[in-house]
């Protein structure tokens, strides 16, 4: 069987994937919408949250479809195309096939032509994810267990406990920013990029509440992103 | 009878556990159809090299994300991946904005709808630009737009970080304060964010403990 990382049969096995991940979300879509109305959230509300998630993740979704684009390079287009849909990310994708294809004394700079190497990076890539989707279903139990005790103990405290939980995560993402500032003036451009999405969000919330203007709470966030996005295009080639 | 809950914990297993046989199906039907199994060799040494620290990360992302994105939201994400840079922003500012409480049975609902929809979106911008990839590739690679998806993450936390910091600014202090001294002492740390997640959880939840203990939140 000859072998080509762009093969009918690999974009075929690619389309069963991507079904089983469409058929999957829109599954807890369709209940969680059904459960929604059962609790008396009101549609308008319900249909906001889906417009506003979509209209947020259509940038985010371009630069997942970049590494797509950086993986094709070496891998052709379904392999990277199926792990960027299911629990895929460059940040992983990228050092597995770089490792795997050091252990095997080659560099990712050309389009792979053995099979051998082309399974055995596919066998890491999907080995090495594995525990993030075998572990919510066997440590759920005890996990959401213990979020109800505490809450019930507490519920104030269950309260700020999850509050905290989230600024914990920001703050990691928001301290990575500061990563490059003794680099330089560059190093400063993704600190001004963050305050500029601050500014644009600040803005959008004034203009939410003093003004009266709803519906741009379902797009907020979407135009900080892009926004601030823009700016970095803008800021870049004048401070680098 | 069971309720929702339950339901959806039962669903969600057998969707996860349905997903673990498709994504190992993948490369065992790459072998099989072109007859090309690796050597166990290679495929250890592959994953001596991503493993350990990938393996880490995936159990401290469970621990960390599951009580924020509900059972639903939490087995659906974790099939799409794409968590922290996607799945998590979009159900915490889905919550937020319908002003629901993480936790509790509407904040589960919220955060499914926003983590389906998410992986929807994702997954049908994936397989339009596949078709137009041709087409698109060079506007992706161009030069002049790289900045904007070099910086897709401080775009994205800057305006998250608005609404979460200034209404908890006195729970902000103590994980930002420290999280951007440490980041900038140690640089090289930011290829190993995912790892510091927890560490921004653990002193968020201590620093918002005593505040809590001493009444000034």
């Amino acid at each position: 069987m000859n072998f080509n990382t762009n093969s009918a049969f690999l974009y075929g096995l690619a389309a069963l994937v991507i079904i089983f991940v469409l058929a999957q979300s829109v599954f807890f879509l369709v209940r969680a919408y059904r459960r929604g109305v059962e609790l008396g959230i009101s549609r308008a509300q319900l249909k906001k949250t889906v417009v506003s998630t979509a209209v947020f993740t259509i940038a985010p979704a371009i630069s997942i479809l970049i590494g797509i684009v950086t993986l094709s390079k070496f891998l052709g287009i379904p392999l990277p195309w199926i792990r960027m849909s299911v629990i895929g990310a460059i940040t992983y994708e990228l050092p597995a096939a770089t490792s795997t294809a050091n252990a095997l004394g080659l560099s990712l700079s050309d389009m792979i032509t053995d099979p051998k190497v082309y399974s055995a990076i596919a066998w890491v890539m999907t080995l090495g994810i594995l525990p993030s989707i075998i572990l919510p279903p066997i440590l759920m139990k005890k996990i959401q267990g213990g979020m109800l005790k505490l809450k019930n103990k507490d519920s104030k405290w269950g309260d700020l406990f999850l509050t905290a939980m989230f600024l914990g995560m920001i703050s990691a993402f928001l301290g990575m920013v500061f990563a490059d500032v003794r680099s330089g003036i560059a190093g400063w451009i993704p600190i001004f990029v963050l305050l500029f999405s601050a500014l644009i969000m600040a803005l959008c919330g004034l203009l939410i509440k003093k003004c009266n203007m709803k519906w741009l709470e379902t797009y907020a966030l979407a135009i900080s992103m892009v926004g601030a996005m823009a700016f970095a295009v803008v800021i870049t080639p004048i401070l680098v | 009878m069971r309720n929702y809950m339950q339901d959806t914990d039962h669903y969600g297993k057998l969707w996860v556990w349905t997903a673990v046989i498709v994504i190992l199906m993948v490369p065992a039907a790459i072998c099989l159809r072109y007859g090309a199994w690796p050597e166990m060799t290679a495929v250890l040494k592959g994953l001596l090299g991503v493993a350990p620290i990938y393996w880490t990360v995936g159990v401290i992302e469970v621990i960390t994300y599951t009580p924020m994105l509900g059972v639903g939201g939490t087995y659906l994400a974790f099939v799409t991946g794409n968590l922290t840079s996607l799945k998590a922003p979009s159900a915490l500012n889905a919550m937020e904005n319908a002003g629901v409480k993480p936790g509790s049975e509407e904040g589960e609902v919220i955060s499914t709808l926003a983590i389906a929809t998410c992986s929807i979106v994702t997954t049908l911008v994936l397989a339009l630009g596949v078709v137009l990839l041709a087409l698109i590739t060079p506007i992706l690679n161009s030069p002049i737009l790289a900045p904007a998806f070099d910086h897709i993450l401080p775009a994205l936390f800057g305006g998250l970080a608005v609404v979460y910091v200034s209404k908890n600014w006195k729970l902000s202090i103590a994980p930002l304060v420290f999280m951007v001294a440490l980041f900038t002492a140690v640089p090289s740390l930011a290829g190993s964010v995912g790892v510091l997640v927890p560490v921004g959880v653990i002193i968020a939840l201590a620093a918002a403990r005593i505040l809590y203990k001493k009444g000034w939140v």
